[in-house]
């Protein structure tokens, strides 16, 4: 078994020529997905943080350059690990953690919490709990999108350990038999809760499933890099909108928080030492440095972006802390549709 | 008016509703080419053609799943599942994501679809495939659970199903699909929760629905009626939501309540239609309510025993002279 990455700098070293406001965005955006998850880590330690909480930390550069590839108008599905995902499709990150905190102006009213992120208005179609379970879904709105004759594609994003579920091979069968703009992206960090790839799954590179269902795939082995990231899933998009086509994606990532919040950072399932490395290829630094080389960004902008990102941080907290918790009412409201 | 079949009256709901609003198509195992393991879709292929009417391999979690995906942003599909036997296949997703769907979004996404096919035993099909289901999908909130039991409201309700913003479980019967009944001329919808006296009575109320409804209660009240017995029989014909007035009303003039159903006698349908006359009609009730259902065994295969252990007209005739206190 070797889950450790390779030690390498990011390959995509010359930026692809992507405009350099868009660059700094992802990193922004990258960085307050962060410190997000810092906050809830800390709030959940205070006990303001009901149920299961998983953190995205580790995993940023797949919410940046995944969703950078996209428009508003494409849709984005994801399982519990959320919050990432919804912050870079545009969800008011306010309102996370108002959802978080089990208030009234959280994304869902407080009826969904931190695994059930929704937002109709930015085409995130959530937030699902139950593995695999969502994977149909999005499946379904790529369906929608072909039905409709649009150009709209979804990406379906899912863990590793999803990926021996039934839902995700009827899924990717249906996708590839009908020609969906799908685009499923394993966020493979190695362990389905505590249990490692090869201990889950016959084959380990899961991309390969791919195959079965003649379908396109690629594996992108450094997770950190946000840009080859955004390449690929790129390429993917744009082959789903010209010739309606799924593909399976596999990112090879790390998480550096437990499964949960209620799980240790390291343990049985895996090293401190095993984090520890991984943590040296954390996607921000290797990105902030590739900015650096490019002459795109020097010390003084990060130190502005830490400073811009921490009174947003501040802002959710007061926005959260002052907002209301849902009426008794709510209990009754949206049992069913009109 | 013209007299149609159960399976002609559905055909009529979905072609109908299809000609209404492009946004509503079919998918399900052999509903196009084969025109549907029952023939509820015969001819639809051809007149919509393969972009509406959708042949899926045998993956009922995986198109489900597609239809809810596919509702949750502007469609409205008609799933057909074989038999509600196979729905159990795609729980995950008729409950977890259908059902759920609204509440767990906060309201940002409702579920516009219809699930539907065939439920309940046929003539010696043993237990995997002879199952009365309403009561598991009734429990779940989100969900709305209908059981036509003639031509009539088969396609007055299942056009309501599809034009309802919300997963309906439309529960048909397979036995009674060749079966005739009058339907209105023209243009006609049924709404959900409004339940049917079919038949006036004095002594005792019969609430019953579907195949069983038709098939042991109907000629149950027919038999009592020779002996003087007069039975007010009701078809609520949805079960969620369920028309609760029309039975206390009922029962509050017969005093005396039998509840006749195909499915198992534990958290059944009856068991809370029970309760809740209970508890509405407790002062109005002359004997305990009583229920015929199938016995508490996964049903068998061979013809007698099948038979055995399923509604027949005796049972129902025996429970109505229990709560007369005849026997």
């Amino acid at each position: 078994m070797n889950n450790i990455l390779p030690l390498t700098k990011p390959v995509t070293k010359n930026l692809l020529g992507i405009a350099p406001e868009i660059l700094l965005k992802w990193y922004d955006e990258m960085l307050l997905i962060r410190r997000f998850e810092e906050k809830c880590a800390q709030l959940y330690g205070m006990g303001k943080i009901g149920g299961f909480c998983h953190l995205y930390n580790g995993q940023e550069a797949i919410a940046a350059g995944s969703i950078g590839a996209i428009t508003p108008d494409d849709y984005v599905i994801t399982a519990y690990r959320d919050h990432g995902l919804a912050i870079s499709k545009g969800v008011d990150p306010r309102r996370i953690l108002a959802e978080l905190l089990g208030k009234h102006t959280g994304t869902t009213k407080g009826k969904g919490g931190s695994m059930h992120l929704f937002d109709r208005e930015k085409n995130f179609l959530g937030g699902h709990a139950i593995v695999g379970g969502h994977i149909p879904i999005g499946t379904g709105a790529a369906f929608a999108c072909k039905y409709r004759g649009e150009k709209r594609v979804c990406l379906c994003f899912m863990g590793d350990g999803a990926t021996n579920i039934g839902e995700f091979h009827e899924s990717l069968n249906l996708a590839a038999l009908w020609k969906l703009p799908v685009i499923y992206i394993i966020e493979n960090n190695k362990y389905g809760m505590g249990t490692s790839v090869d201990r889950a799954s016959s084959i380990e590179a899961l991309h390969k499933k791919a195959a079965a269902y003649n379908m396109r795939s690629a594996v992108i082995m450094d997770g950190n890099d946000v840009l080859k990231i955004y390449q690929t899933v790129k390429a993917a998009v744009d082959h789903a909108r010209s010739s309606y086509e799924p593909s399976l994606l596999e990112v090879q990532t790390f998480r550096y928080r437990g499964h949960s919040m209620s799980d240790p950072i390291h343990g049985h399932y895996r090293t401190k030492e095993e984090v520890e490395t991984q943590k040296k290829l954390d996607p921000l630094t290797v990105f902030a440095e590739a900015l650096k080389d490019a002459h795109l960004a020097a010390d003084e902008y990060f130190e502005s972006a830490e400073a811009r990102i921490k009174s947003i941080i501040e802002e959710c907290v007061q926005f959260t802390e002052s907002s209301p918790e849902p009426p008794l009412e709510e209990l009754y409201t949206d049992v069913y549709a009109e | 008016m013209p007299v149609v079949s159960i399976r002609e009256a559905l055909n009529q709901a979905m072609d109908e509703e299809m000609a209404r609003d492009e946004r509503v198509f079919l998918m399900g195992e052999e509903v196009a080419q084969y025109n549907g393991a029952y023939k509820v879709s015969q001819g639809l292929l051809t007149k919509y053609g393969p972009k509406r009417i959708i042949d899926t391999p045998i993956a009922e979690a995986g198109f489900s799943g597609i239809g809810i995906g596919a509702a949750m942003v502007g469609l409205r599909p008609i799933v057909e599942f074989m038999t509600w036997n196979f729905s159990l296949v795609a729980f995950d997703q008729i409950v977890n994501n259908a059902a759920q769907m609204l509440s767990m979004s906060g309201g940002n996404f409702n579920v516009p679809i219809v699930f539907r096919g065939p439920g309940g035993a046929a003539h010696s099909l043993a237990a995997t495939h002879s199952q009365a289901l309403e009561s598991i999908y009734a429990h779940f909130p989100g969900l709305k659970v209908v059981m036509p039991s003639n031509s009539r409201d088969a396609k007055g309700l299942l056009k309501t199903a599809i034009r309802d913003n919300n997963p309906v479980v439309f529960i048909e019967s397979e036995m009674m699909y060749g079966e005739k009944g009058e339907i209105p001329e023209g243009e006609y919808t049924i709404p959900f929760g409004v339940g049917e006296v079919i038949k006036e009575g004095t002594d005792v109320t019969i609430v019953s629905w579907s195949r069983i409804l038709q098939h042991i209660a109907v000629k149950a009240v027919g038999r009592l009626a020779e002996e003087g017995i007069s039975v007010e029989l009701i078809d609520p014909r949805t079960i969620k939501p369920m028309d609760w007035e029309l039975i206390f009303n009922s029962v509050k003039k017969t005093n005396r309540l039998v509840i006749v159903e195909e499915g198992w006698p534990f958290a059944g349908v009856g068991a809370q239609i029970s309760h809740e006359v209970s508890n509405h009609c407790f002062d109005y009730l002359d004997a305990p309510v009583e229920r015929v259902t199938q016995e508490d065994v996964p049903l068998p295969y061979a013809h007698n025993l099948e038979i055995a252990s399923l509604p027949n007209i005796q049972k129902v005739i025996r429970a109505v002279r229990k709560v007369m206190y005849l026997d």
